[in-house]
């Protein structure tokens, strides 16, 4: 029977999160707003201006190479803070198995905001469903269209100042009124039993 | 009326009338609604968790398949649509079309909470309740309901099709 020969090569453990966020701070000093430590979960909370090199640094620096974008969204914090937005990136390095997140304010007049799609292509959709949801465009991604709701839908659901309820109907969504209208149209034709 | 005592007709039932060995005599409505819901295809239109349950109702253990339900890929070869989920505005025109490819008469099941009433989803992107662009004949509450709740719901169905005068006939 053959035997097929496993190896596995195990890194050592990653850097502490903590070192990652001081290295940023040393890096980049101008960028940085704050590090947030909540239960050994590390946040480096940094302007937008310069995302894209940080978190180009974070993928390519051979010590960190977080290869491995787990999840890109934003955070609405309206009336709560002075930056209205919060873009979240959470990172995680497959080799190393450490993780931090960067959170990059945006502001809430016209919100956008560098794409990272050129280092993490999995970054593509995740993208196109913030900017669905918050309206945030991501300057340079290759396909900025809504991804979840109708393309012609009015509004970004997930902005704490969205009505939870939607529109009323006679400002609802045009594809959905059209099914209503069609139904109506129709009925003369249902065979009622 | 012609007086049928005398040429040795036996009644079994209601409208149903056999003279032996081999000639029965019965009404269009009894036995045209007698073969319709006895071979009820729903088309599948599974848009959620209650699809699951659909599935289950159709397979071994429940098997739709002993009472003559059998899943039909093309709503142009079935007979009602089980709406199974949740009806999001963005899939309502879709709903509507496969409702619409059906050939009279059809019928429709909302099965679970959210395709009658929108259930927990009172939220921007969902329709509260499919009965606002379909007519629905059956509701079947459950949040998924059971396969034998949906069962029941076909039941009802096959009970709403055996009572029904004439609507097989488009010269009604």
């Amino acid at each position: 029977m053959a035997v097929t020969e496993v190896r596995i090569t195990i890194h050592p453990a990653g850097t502490d999160p903590v070192q990652i966020a001081e290295k940023i701070k040393e890096l980049f000093p101008e960028q940085v707003i704050e590090v947030v430590n909540f239960r050994d979960q590390v946040s480096v909370i940094i302007k937008k201006d310069m995302v894209f090199a940080i978190l180009k640094y974070l993928h390519d620096d051979p010590l960190f190479s977080f290869d491995h974008l787990q999840d890109l969204t934003a955070v609405d914090y309206l009336k709560k803070k002075d930056l209205r937005f919060e873009v979240v990136y959470n990172l995680y390095s497959m080799k190393y198995r450490h993780q931090i997140r960067i959170r990059a304010q945006v502001a809430d007049d016209k919100p956008s905001i560098s794409t990272v799609v050129p280092i993490w292509e999995g970054a593509n959709w995740h993208e196109r469903e913030c900017y669905d949801m918050f309206g945030i465009r991501f300057n340079g991604h290759p396909d900025p269209r809504r991804i979840l709701m109708p393309e012609d839908w009015e509004g970004y659901p997930l902005r704490k100042d969205y009505p939870l309820k939607g529109p009323e109907l006679e400002n609802d969504w045009i594809g959905f009124r059209e099914v209503l209208k069609r139904s109506q149209e129709l009925k003369e034709f249902e065979w009622e039993g | 009326m012609i007086d049928t005592s005398a040429m040795g007709l036996i009644q079994v039932e209601e409208d149903v009338k056999i003279l032996p060995p081999n000639i029965i005599i019965t009404s269009f409505d009894k036995i045209i609604n007698w073969g319709r819901l006895s071979s009820m295809w729903p088309t599948t239109f599974g848009l959620a968790c209650c699809a699951i349950e659909m599935m289950a109702a159709g397979a071994a253990h429940n098997d739709l398949d002993r009472f003559g339900i059998i899943f039909r890929g093309s709503p142009r070869q079935a007979d009602c649509v089980i709406v199974a989920g949740t009806v999001t505005k963005k899939m309502a025109p879709v709903v509507r079309r496969v409702y619409d490819q059906i050939p009279e008469p059809r019928y429709v099941i909302a099965m679970g909470s959210c395709a009658c009433t929108g259930g927990v989803f009172r939220t921007y992107s969902t329709v509260q309740g499919c009965d606002s662009f379909l007519p629905v004949d059956v509701y079947v509450p459950g949040c998924p309901p059971r396969p034998e709740a949906l069962l029941e719901g076909l039941m009802m169905l096959q009970e709403k099709i055996r009572n029904e005068k004439a609507r097989w006939s488009p010269w009604r």
